[in-house]
């Protein structure tokens, strides 16, 4: 499939939702694409085969999507979340874009369904994806495939020879051999880096030798480091990436979904020493979970546990790994390999702080904690009730924030702040220009679709000029 | 349910898929694991029959090989569904029966053909089996005498229908619905559970549309990411067919034993018409299916139950192919091969049948009357 006399009219470096909007938008305005991707055919499509919605504006219901969400309400969301670490321009241009995008995604075989059981606050601003990402990548593949995409496997871009704001070549590995790729256009979709611990290693140390990385091993930032060392323009801070609570039995990578916990509203969390850090009972949960990776990478040895007792089981969805159970709480300590007397001390301690209240886990409730440091301010109640359970949690890192500066036609920028002559960004590689801080539930898929179709129909219209 | 190594695998996989909950839209199955946190053996029984097949779950699993952990619910729950027919098999000594079901289903199918062959012969001596006959009335009984035909029938397909309908109570005892939401892990909503006659409407609509083989509406996948509606086509033409063809036998013994109306029947008579469509929706729907067993993805199509699948597929074949055959030949000299050969694949495919994958069909429409049953019960721990 790979000609090394043919030139393409457009590259696609990247194999998840961003690449592929980008390639099948620029296929469908008449260009020659091929598709590079590192992952095997069987691991495809990048972080997307973990995501599972979309965030989407909308004035009135649709088939899915509940009542209304309108950009303002969608804006201020997103600068919540990012502390205005924002590009209100293109936020605002993705955000009205998001509205439009289901008849491209329908056309491309994409499915939708009611939103998922735990998952019922986000109908209104989400769609969900029929069997979740990777049904959504099968659909997109595919699509590219009927269309005559050139798609390669376990082949990954390398660098992209840059002359004066213009790519002239790629080196890519071609399922392990080196090859030049000639292309017109190049479209970037290629992710973070928040797999390559080396580069993570630089701003975090050897802590993160204790972090798992939720998604794909296969975003190593590649083609992002050769584009920064090009005089390509960074956004985002690339010391920070978006951590969250894990179970801390995951698998280093690709554990998904499943291995987040969402038991720390309704316990107490302790560290390596035994010692409460934060308090727990702060916000809802799906306001919270996101700070909690970074509580936990603060902590010694990157560790902490969740301890709740068994008045607090049915409250949470249930994580793929067991929970650690014992009659007592010594006991518990002892398997989780904490001091018992430490931990009995510390439940003893935030117990006699516990003030009576009507515990209501669907409220911010009147249960809290009194002199207590930290306090605990909402779902605090005595921990009394055997069996005991303890759950080791880690940070599990989703993204990180660092990427290429893009204009609003996904055009990459430059040092100097003009845009290079041929080279477009979408995804995770790009979406550090909107996403500064922070995270919204489907936006990252949001800025991949938006800006992966701009990327392919801009690629498309140079190449063809 | 034994606590078998496949069941084990089942719950393994369940309690993954039950943190993710991405395939909630695909089938029946994941709003039915919703509602528990650990799951007994004979929960998994029930979700196991519950499974349709359609591959939906596998192709969009984030989870499936060559992830380690090796998610495959289709091929998992296909493995404990074999299981469950020897678990559930009556007379309980008889289970063994379904460990090898395909060569079981085929030795009994060439001895039920031989068999009736030999009695025709001895019936028929000197040559009169292959003698021409006239389409008259009596024509057939002068081959099997019509009442060698009514006992074997009816006390081979009474056999088949008290051994299943034993086969399904024991299933229900196992893994039916309770009357307080199951066992095992207890739905947090309680209550439910009564099996009312909504439910049994909304069982009766989902066996007849077969609703859970359509992956959320858009079809299965049959052995690709692509979803297609081929595979519920093809069990639609032969369920409906299987279904004619028995209103066939039934018009013909109704116009026989009331009417005193001798088979064989005019082309143009009911009999004749439900058997031919039938038979022709029967063969065209067993031999597709067949055709998709063969092409299927291995990975979700578990090598050691092909036997079984196809011995079934092919016997339905048979019953519909030699009827045809019979109707072509009824007034040659090789109807009464013909007769002998279609009544033997009749016998045989009643004998086998509570010892076939045809038992599928009881376990399925009663997991899918628990499911109806347990509707609006909420999901166990979901938070919110």
């Amino acid at each position: 499939v790979l000609d090394p006399a043919k030139t393409w009219d457009v590259l696609v470096a990247g194999g998840g939702n961003a690449a592929l909007c980008a390639a099948i938008t620029a296929r469908k305005a008449g260009a020659s694409v091929l598709l590079v991707e590192h992952a095997p055919r069987t691991m495809r499509g990048g972080n997307s085969r973990h995501t599972r919605n979309l965030r989407a504006m909308h004035e009135k219901p649709t088939d899915v999507l509940t009542d209304a969400y309108l950009e303002d309400e969608y804006w201020d969301d997103l600068l919540r979340v990012t502390g205005g670490n924002t590009d209100e321009h293109l936020a605002r241009m993705t955000i009205r874009a998001s509205g439009a995008v289901f008849d491209f995604m329908r056309e491309s075989g994409v499915r939708f369904q009611p939103s998922l059981s735990g998952t019922l606050s986000l109908g209104r601003t989400n769609a969900f994806f029929l069997g979740g990402g990777k049904a959504l990548v099968n659909a997109y593949y595919l699509t590219a495939e009927r269309l005559g995409i050139d798609i390669v496997y376990d082949s990954e871009v390398l660098s992209l020879a840059m002359d004066d704001g213009t790519v002239r070549q790629a080196e890519i590995t071609y399922r392990g051999f080196p090859a030049t790729v000639r292309a017109r256009c190049v479209v970037v979709a290629s992710g973070g880096f928040q797999a390559n611990l080396d580069w993570m290693r630089q701003y975090w140390g050897d802590a993160v030798d204790n972090f798992v990385i939720r998604g794909t091993p296969f975003n190593r930032g590649r083609v992002l480091r050769n584009l920064l060392d090009q005089g390509v323009s960074p956004v985002g801070d690339p010391t920070q990436c978006h951590a969250v609570a894990l179970d801390a039995r995951a698998p280093k990578f690709d554990g998904g979904i499943t291995t987040r916990l969402d038991s720390v509203p309704f316990s107490i969390v302790v560290n390596r020493d035994g010692e409460r850090f934060y308090d727990e009972g702060e916000d809802f949960w799906p306001k919270r979970y996101a700070i909690w990776g970074r509580l936990i990478a603060q902590q010694p040895g990157q560790t902490a546990y969740s301890i709740l007792d068994h008045k607090s089981v049915m409250l949470f969805m249930p994580s793929v790994y067991p929970a650690i159970r014992a009659d007592t709480l010594g006991e518990l300590a002892v398997r989780l390999g904490l001091d018992p007397a430490k931990l009995q001390a510390t439940v003893a301690q935030y117990n006699a702080a516990v003030r009576a209240g009507n515990f209501d886990n669907t409220r911010l409730d009147d249960c809290a904690t009194e002199g207590l440091t930290p306090p605990k301010t909402h779902w605090a109640r005595v921990i009394d009730t055997p069996p005991f359970i303890g759950y080791p949690l880690r940070p599990g890192i989703t993204f990180t924030y660092l990427g290429v500066r893009v204009n609003d036609r996904a055009q990459v920028l430059m040092e100097d702040g003009r845009p290079a002559a041929n080279l477009f960004a979408s995804g995770e590689i790009m979406a550090g220009n909107i996403l500064g801080k922070g995270y919204l539930a489907g936006f990252g898929m949001t800025i991949g679709t938006v800006f992966g179709r701009i990327a392919g129909a801009e690629a498309a219209r140079h190449a063809r000029n | 349910m034994r606590a078998t190594e496949a069941v084990g695998e089942a719950r393994r996989v369940m309690e993954i898929c039950n943190a993710c909950r991405y395939c909630e839209g695909f089938c029946a199955v994941f709003p039915a694991m919703t509602l528990k946190r650990e799951f007994a053996d004979a929960d998994l029984s029930y979700l196991a029959n519950l499974c349709h097949g359609c591959r939906g779950c596998y192709y969009a699993c984030q989870y499936a090989p060559p992830h380690e952990w090796g998610v495959n619910v289709p091929a998992t729950f296909a493995v404990v569904r074999a299981e469950s027919y020897a678990e559930y098999a009556w007379p309980p000594r008889f289970a063994a029966l379904f460990r090898r079901s395909g060569v079981v289903v085929s030795l009994l199918m060439a001895l039920g053909i031989a068999l009736v062959l030999l009695l025709a012969a001895l019936a028929n001596p000197d040559g009169a089996l292959t003698a021409a006959r006239p389409v008259a009335p009596g024509s057939f009984y002068t081959v099997i005498p019509l009442w060698a035909m009514q006992v074997v029938g009816i006390a081979s397909f009474g056999y088949a229908l008290l051994a299943l309908a034993m086969g399904g109570a024991r299933f229900w005892r196992d893994a039916g619905a309770r009357a307080s939401g199951g066992g095992g892990g207890s739905g947090s909503g309680g209550g439910g559970g009564g099996i009312g006659v909504v439910a049994l409407a909304l069982a009766a609509w989902d066996v007849l549309t077969l609703r859970n083989l359509g992956g959320g509406g858009n079809g299965c996948n049959d052995n690709s990411e692509r979803f297609s509606m081929r595979r519920r086509w093809l069990h639609h033409a032969l369920f409906y067919g299987f279904m004619l063809c028995f209103a066939a036998t039934c018009v013909g013994f109704v116009y026989d034993s009331v009417f005193g109306w001798q088979a064989p029947y005019a082309l143009a008579s009911a009999p004749v018409l439900l058997g031919t469509v039938g038979g022709l929706l029967l063969l065209g729907g067993t031999v597709g299916m067949f055709a998709m067993r063969l092409v299927g993805d291995a990975a979700v199509s578990p090598r050691a139950l092909l036997g079984g699948d196809v011995a079934m597929l092919a016997q339905l074949a048979l019953a519909a192919l030699t009827g045809l055959v019979l109707l072509a030949l009824r007034g040659t000299g090789a109807m009464g091969i013909a007769l002998a050969v279609h009544l033997g694949v009749i016998l045989s495919l009643f004998a086998t049948l509570p010892y076939s994958r045809m038992v599928h069909g009881v376990y399925r429409g009663l997991a899918l009357l628990r499911r109806a049953a347990e509707r609006k019960l909420a999901p166990a721990g979901a938070g919110e």
